[in-house]
């Protein structure tokens, strides 16, 4: 399994994959869901719109540990965009922003996971919560932006955002969307991913990947990306799904099978986190996490709240070490 | 007149505001004015000089500026939210306009208590008291003509039942407060203009609305987009103002009846029954006339009342509220050809009716019998004791002359469907009319302006766009439960007045009994009427 995981072409590897990679083939031939391409681009994505690019099917946390030794030559990013999945999902794509529409989910869970990033960031950079605009004067970027849906609020509250998506439909969206708003057209969306954005030495008060983790080709290569994105003493804040029966239960069973909410084959347990996972991978890209928080679905009132339960989904705080 | 009014309400506060909405309209429209600080700067303090320059050009020349919230109609309940808005810090730095062509609004000063009161009065609750006091204007109430009453007496013609409440019964100094509408619209317009912050009232009608597209791109076309993208050259780095050459699609733009334009992201309507936003937005009412009409005037006791009387008559109830000095008020609810009859009789013959109606007329004085006592021996116990069924029956003080001028209205119960859509919220008379029965129509408006407050502190706390409809819908599920509680229950008041036959009778009289003997029920009836709990029965 770690071999098989090391064997993947590098380029392959570490074409990140944020977000819209493609499964060129079914590359697991455990996963009991197929994830077809044209089933994943007909629905939304609950966490957000991409798929899963590769198989590692448990988290190959030793494993990558050594690839990032020997990772001296990743030179060589490759973008791996499939024109055609691109295409399919831009049919969608416009309907980011109907609270309404598709992505009705996304926008229920919005709420909490801002109030989040809200109360840590204030926190941690020593601000106003009670301030209108607390984020004042931070850079922040969010990996995986898709429409806006968090990038904007970002804005709102004051941070100087760049949110980048690999999917170029995704950003002109995000881009038309935000201009109509004084308050947001600051935002800079730009299509690229995490490590060409590392190569061009650019760095951030904070990072922020929201439900981007579990569909990445390697944590762990990518939270060394989120790393050298953060600048000494920033922070970032990750959330994702953890690898539990109930998540099974609740993300894919219900959430796929029974809701439709998202695309059967969404999700893949196997490559889901467990929050020590999480802050073991973390640790390695200088970061320790300080803070979690689940984000629980209550069925009865369809609302999202945060709450001490991080067995299925959860979002963490952490901060970039000095050194 | 305009000018010089809009001179003086901008300062510091609003101008930084408007500087940021209104560069962005320049640089919408591709002129070079102002906007050096159309970048990150525009919101910085500095920028307030040159701010200022451009909304007065802006004004001369016709441009529509654009404000956060526009709130059609200065009324009570629009002033109430403006209020809430600017007390709150997470919202008083949204640029707020108040459109109302009422001369009222350009008041600066307490209206004299030694005039005569105004017949329009309103019952405030304790609950939309604290409201006040949170918001900095009761203090501007208390420094005008106010009147609290602890006592209140309901009975009906019949001479079956009475019920008395006190607010000892409750543990309160007092049940409510009635106060002149033009003192309320008068304390919020105060309390309104502070140091630092200051909404722009605009002194004209709302003529229309123009609903941009969606907020969401879904209207723009692929082709349209590429153009767009082209201009964006591919670099987001390059590009704010470029962007900014799409119309701003999250407002809503409102012109004015004096020609002026308005942009805004949430359009509130406060403008009452006849709400010409609610009228705008299409959104449906349901509801109906009452065929009663209601005439109100101030009239003169020799001695001061200090409780709130009511009387249900066959046509409809008749209430005494106090409003201080030796004055009293009277909302008297008939058939609409009994109302044009009151209004026209001489003043004698008025004052002789009004006594009339609140003492023998109709029917005896009730008189509790030995049931009602075994009933308050029940519970009268220590826990479910209420200092007022020991209380006997009174008979309101005499009116000795109408000092005002008498009005009629005629009733009716409105409901809007909905109280919000897209990028608009709807408050007190124009989501909701309710009978003036129990005075709890502008108390169910307060609690509208107050909810609607706090939850645009939601969105700005989780940096929503204001005008989103998720955010506003939770506005409405919060206010129309509780609306349609209260509306239910007024509605079912009158209802069950409107029949003057034999067993209804005395099913009510029960009630009645009920109402006054047992006093949990009591306890429960006056917190709910003092606007402290939601529901009218949480035990």
């Amino acid at each position: 399994m770690a071999l098989r995981s090391l064997r993947l072409p590098r380029d392959l590897c570490k074409t990140l994959r944020l977000l819209h990679r493609t499964p060129l083939q079914n590359p697991n031939p455990y996963s009991p869901y197929s994830p077809s391409p044209s089933v994943a681009s007909a629905y939304p994505s609950l966490l957000q719109w991409r798929s899963r690019s590769d198989a590692a099917p448990q988290i190959p946390i030793k494993e990558s540990g050594e690839e990032g030794k020997g990772g001296s030559g990743s030179d060589s990013f490759a973008s791996s965009l499939n024109p055609a999945e691109v295409a399919k999902f831009a049919a969608i794509a416009e309907t980011w922003w109907d609270s309404e529409g598709p992505f009705k989910p996304l926008h229920l869970l919005n709420p909490s996971r801002i109030s989040f990033i809200r109360s840590t960031l204030c926190r941690h950079f020593r601000r106003d919560p009670y301030s209108a605009r607390p984020l004042e004067g931070l850079k922040i970027i969010d990996v995986g932006c898709g429409g806006g849906i968090l990038s904007e609020p970002l804005a709102r509250l004051g941070a100087a955002v760049t949110g980048i998506d690999a999917v170029e439909k995704n950003i002109k969206i995000a881009r038309i969307h935000a201009a109509s708003d004084p308050l947001t057209a600051s935002i800079e969306y730009c299509c690229t991913t995490a490590e060409d954005l590392v190569r061009l030495n650019k760095q951030f008060d904070a990072t922020i990947a929201l439900e981007v983790i579990e569909h990445v080709a390697d944590p762990s290569d990518f939270c060394r990306s989120l790393g050298a994105l953060t600048a000494p003493g920033g922070a970032t804040v990750i959330s994702t799904i953890n690898r539990t029966l109930r998540a099974y239960a609740t993300a894919i069973v219900t959430a796929e099978h029974i809701l439709n909410w998202l695309p059967k084959g969404t999700h893949e347990w196997s490559k889901f986190l467990t929050p020590e996972e999480l802050v073991m991978i973390l640790r390695r890209a200088s970061f320790s996490v300080e803070e979690m928080a689940g984000v629980f679905y209550n069925p009865l009132t369809g609302e999202w709240s945060l709450s001490d339960d991080i067995s299925v989904n959860y979002i963490a705080f952490g901060v970039k070490q000095a050194s | 007149m305009r000018a010089s009014l809009s001179t003086i309400l901008i300062k510091r506060g609003v101008a930084r505001r408007s500087a940021t909405t209104i560069l962005a309209q320049n640089v919408v429209r591709g002129r070079g004015f102002c906007n050096d600080s159309a970048g990150s700067g525009a919101s910085s303090p500095h920028n307030v000089e040159k701010t200022l320059d451009c909304e007065e050009s802006d004004r001369m020349k016709g441009r529509p500026a654009q404000c956060d919230i526009a709130i059609v109609g200065g009324g009570m309940v629009g002033l109430a939210l403006a209020c809430a808005l600017s007390s709150k810090q997470l919202t008083k730095q949204l640029s707020v306009a108040i459109i109302d062509n009422n001369p009222a609004l350009r008041s600066r000063n307490y209206l004299k208590k030694d005039n005569i009161p105004d017949s329009r009065v309103s019952t405030v609750t304790p609950g939309t008291i604290s409201f006040f006091k949170e918001i900095g204007a009761w203090e501007h109430v208390q420094q005008q003509r106010h009147a609290f009453f602890d006592k209140m007496q309901v009975w009906d013609y019949t001479g079956l039942g009475y019920t008395r409440y006190n607010a000892r019964d409750v543990g309160k100094d007092y049940l409510g407060c009635v106060v002149e509408n033009k003192v309320l619209c008068n304390s919020l317009l105060l309390s309104l203009l502070k140091e630092d912050y200051q909404p722009i009232i605009y002194p004209a009608r709302l003529h229309s609305m123009t609903f941009q597209r969606k907020s969401s791109p879904d209207g723009i076309s692929i082709d349209q987009e590429d153009t767009i993208k082209q201009n964006l050259s591919g670099k987001a780095s390059s590009g704010n103002n470029t962007m900014q050459q799409t119309q701003p699609s999250n407002s809503v733009k409102l012109d004015l009846s004096d020609g002026q334009g308005l942009y805004a992201k949430l359009v509130v309507g406060a403008d009452g029954g006849k709400s010409r936003v609610r009228e705008l937005s299409g959104i449906k009412t349901t509801g109906w006339n009452y065929s009663q009409s209601a005439v109100i005037c101030t009239v003169e006791h020799t001695a001061e009342n200090h409780c709130a009387w009511q009387r249900f008559l066959p046509s409809g109830p008749i209430a005494l509220l106090p409003i201080g000095d030796n004055y009293s008020n009277i909302v008297w609810t008939m058939t609409p050809e009994g109302a044009s009859h009151h209004k026209s009789m001489s003043e004698e013959d008025f004052v002789k009716s009004v006594n009339h109606a609140l003492d023998y007329g109709y029917g005896p004085h009730p008189q509790s019998g030995s049931l009602d006592h075994y009933v308050e021996n029940l519970f009268s116990g220590s826990r479910f004791g209420a200092q007022s069924t020991k209380e006997g029956f009174e008979v309101p003080p005499k009116v000795i002359n109408v000092v005002s001028e008498r009005m009629a209205f005629p009733l009716s119960l409105m409901h809007a469907y909905d109280y919000a859509s897209k990028r608009v919220a709807l408050i007190g008379d124009a989501a909701h009319t309710v009978h003036p029965l129990a005075g709890q129509g502008v108390n169910l408006g307060f609690g509208d302006a107050s909810d609607l407050a706090k939850i645009v502190a939601e969105g700005v706390l989780l940096g929503a766009d204001i005008g989103e409809l998720s955010l506003l819908k939770k506005y409405e599920k919060e206010r129309k439960a509780a609306n349609i509680a209260m509306m239910a229950i007024l509605d079912g008041f009158q209802k069950a007045y409107s029949v003057d036959i034999g067993p209804v009778n005395l099913l009510r009289a029960a009630a009645f009994h009920g109402a006054q003997y047992i006093a949990p029920l009591k306890r429960n009836i006056i917190s709910y009427a003092m606007g402290e709990q939601k529901w009218p029965l949480a035990l």
